[in-house]
């Protein structure tokens, strides 16, 4: 009976804030999903209980796929997403192996004017951007958010796998030199194969950003054809006044599903990488 | 003693390496620089360039499309006599402060409650870091349809639980409500990423203490008081230094939500200068809207930066 009831006790402690923070984080996806299945004479419906889907119809998404240019947006996506994390990889690893590993004069300023980059916002510097991307004639392509992400995601990448060089240990790299390789063959062919986890961690971390990116996607992509979908959903399911509530959450639910599925896979490095920055220092 | 050995050394070491090129290449510093140099230039011309391009913008009455002049500090002048841009500062300010407390705490009763052992814990952990995964945009609009004005899931479920009367608040269309709508739905958005660093900082006190804490008598707030909250301090202050930066900056969950209305109520510095620079096209004026937060947050960047590096 006592350990029945202590049981009882001990699950409602655990569960009962637990499944209350799991309710509120969650709800919202939960309304976005019953609201894409729903037909519209349910969803306008206010005699209905709203919680429950009564005839799931797939209609929001043909209507969001044939009558908007969703597959395109998402490809855009895709495409920014990949190059922009590809070269912030590629310039983040160039700044942060020489931060962690050498040692030269003004390296330790170097480290903190790349952190205080990455903690510059976007909102400081979007319109004197966007007055030079006209200038260079990028607006309305991809290129233009393909070159600018990455003034983010550098700084980020580099700040992330700095802290990550700096746990692995030196003995392979010494042993290399006294073999005769040079630094740059060290670097590419014993050290960086060592990293993996890190790479995965920023990449991760730098794909997610990107595809969370609004503001100057906004700005420089006003063409229907180049738009990302974060700026396609916002731009064109809401026109003017009227709202097209099951299309808006069925492109909102599948805008979601590519960081959700990657996420799912790496979730142990996504931690890593978010409590590395700030538990270890 | 000490200046023989150190003729030494400066006899011994540089010029045999810097006869060859490969020699003079692996020198740490030229490596390190010849190495930064491609990202640096690419920061530099991207981050750098555009960081004193603004400075210069704010400087000028330059619209879009046409050539600018200077006009020196006029358009902060016309900022400051603006009561709009009053408002708007008292907006992010309050937006700031409420939201980080807000996540705070409410991250802290995370961490704690996932700071138990129970099954199903990393699956639970993963579920709960969605709202910080999902694109910003995309889940903003999930919470707009579930404010909507004619049918709000949030007031059918307040008025059948009998605690609003029909037809409920306006969470959007008015001014307070829309300021408390915003800040719920940045709190929802960033507590995961408070709790769940919290928690990788609560998981690093040893039992130990803890044990020895309840030895000496403490009970449970005394061991949270005096044991846990010294420990985690610095993890605290860095997640809310790096919280309050970004939430002063916000743009995204405020355009989508409101566009800064209803009557600015919820206008922020990111949005005002939006509204000036791209909508009425006046990038120089919008420029120095921007460009007033920088004060603000250069310290707070500076604070952070200067603390990442102590610990």
């Amino acid at each position: 009976m006592v350990t029945g009831r202590g049981r009882i006790v001990r699950t409602a402690q655990v569960w009962g804030p637990v499944g209350f923070f799991l309710l509120f984080a969650l709800f919202p996806f939960y309304w976005m999903a019953i609201t894409s299945i729903k037909p519209n004479s349910e969803l306008y419906n206010k005699r209905l209980m709203p919680l429950l889907v009564h005839n799931p119809t797939l209609k929001h998404y043909i209507d969001l796929i044939s009558q908007t240019h969703f597959l395109l947006w998402t490809w855009n996506t895709m495409l920014v997403a990949v190059i922009a994390t590809a070269i912030s990889l590629v310039l983040g690893t160039m700044l942060a192996y020489p931060l962690a590993r050498m040692r030269f004069a003004g390296s330790s300023l170097m480290a903190m004017t790349v952190a205080a980059i990455y903690l510059v916002p976007q909102p400081l510097l979007f319109l004197p951007l966007a007055d030079l991307i006209n200038r260079l004639d990028l607006g309305n392509t991809l290129t233009s958010v393909i070159l600018t992400y990455p003034t983010m995601l550098v700084p980020f990448c580099a700040w992330l796998l700095l802290g990550y060089f700096k746990t692995v240990p030196k003995e392979l790299e010494e042993a290399a030199r006294i073999d005769g390789a040079s630094r740059l063959q060290t670097m590419r062919r014993v050290f960086l194969p060592l990293c993996t986890p890190g790479f995965i961690s920023a990449g991760i971390f730098a794909f997610t950003l990107s595809q969370n990116e609004f503001l100057y996607a906004l700005i420089f992509l006003t063409k229907s054809s180049v738009r990302t979908v974060p700026v396609g959903v916002i731009a064109e399911l809401i026109r003017g006044d009227v709202f097209y509530w099951g299309q808006l959450m069925a492109g909102a639910l599948l805008g979601s599903i590519p960081v959700a599925i990657i996420y799912s896979f790496f979730v142990e490095h996504y931690v890593a990488g978010l409590t590395s920055g700030s538990v270890k220092a | 003693m000490a200046v023989p050995s150190q003729s030494l050394i400066g006899l011994a070491r540089p010029p045999r390496r810097a006869m060859t090129l490969s020699g003079w290449l692996d020198r740490e510093a030229v490596f390190s620089w010849l190495m930064m140099a491609l990202p640096l230039l690419f920061l530099a011309a991207l981050v750098g360039y555009p960081f004193f391009y603004g400075i210069l913008l704010s400087l000028e009455d330059r619209a879009v499309a046409k050539p600018g002049h200077f006009i020196g500090l006029r358009n902060f002048v016309t900022d400051f006599n603006d009561p709009i841009f009053w408002r708007v500062a008292v907006n992010t300010f309050v937006y700031t402060a409420v939201a980080t407390v807000l996540k705070m705490v409410g991250g802290l009763a995370l961490a704690l409650a996932m700071n138990q052992h129970f099954r199903m814990k990393n699956l639970v952990r993963a579920l709960l870091l969605l709202p910080f995964i999902v694109p910003t945009v995309l889940s903003t609009v999930a919470w707009l349809w579930m404010l909507d004005p004619a049918f709000s899931v949030v007031n059918r479920l307040l008025i059948e639980a009998g605690l609003v009367r029909s037809p409920g608040p306006s969470w959007l269309g008015n001014p307070g409500w829309a300021m408390f709508s915003i800040i719920m739905i940045n709190t929802w958005r960033g507590l995961p990423f408070y709790g769940i660093t919290l928690l990788a900082g609560l998981q690093t006190v040893p039992p130990e203490l803890y044990e020895a804490a309840t030895i000496d008598g403490a009970s449970g707030w005394h061991r949270f008081r005096y044991v846990t909250v010294p420990l985690i301090k610095p993890v605290i202050l860095i997640v809310t230094l790096f919280s309050i930066i970004f939430t002063f900056a916000d743009f995204q969950l405020v355009y989508v939500l409101t566009h800064g209305g209803p009557q600015n109520a919820t206008n922020l510095f990111a949005t005002y200068a939006f509204d000036i620079g791209m909508n009425a096209g006046q990038l120089g004026l919008g420029a120095s809207v921007a460009l007033t937060m920088l004060p603000a947050l250069a310290l707070l960047i500076v604070a952070l930066t200067l603390y990442m590096r102590k610990n």
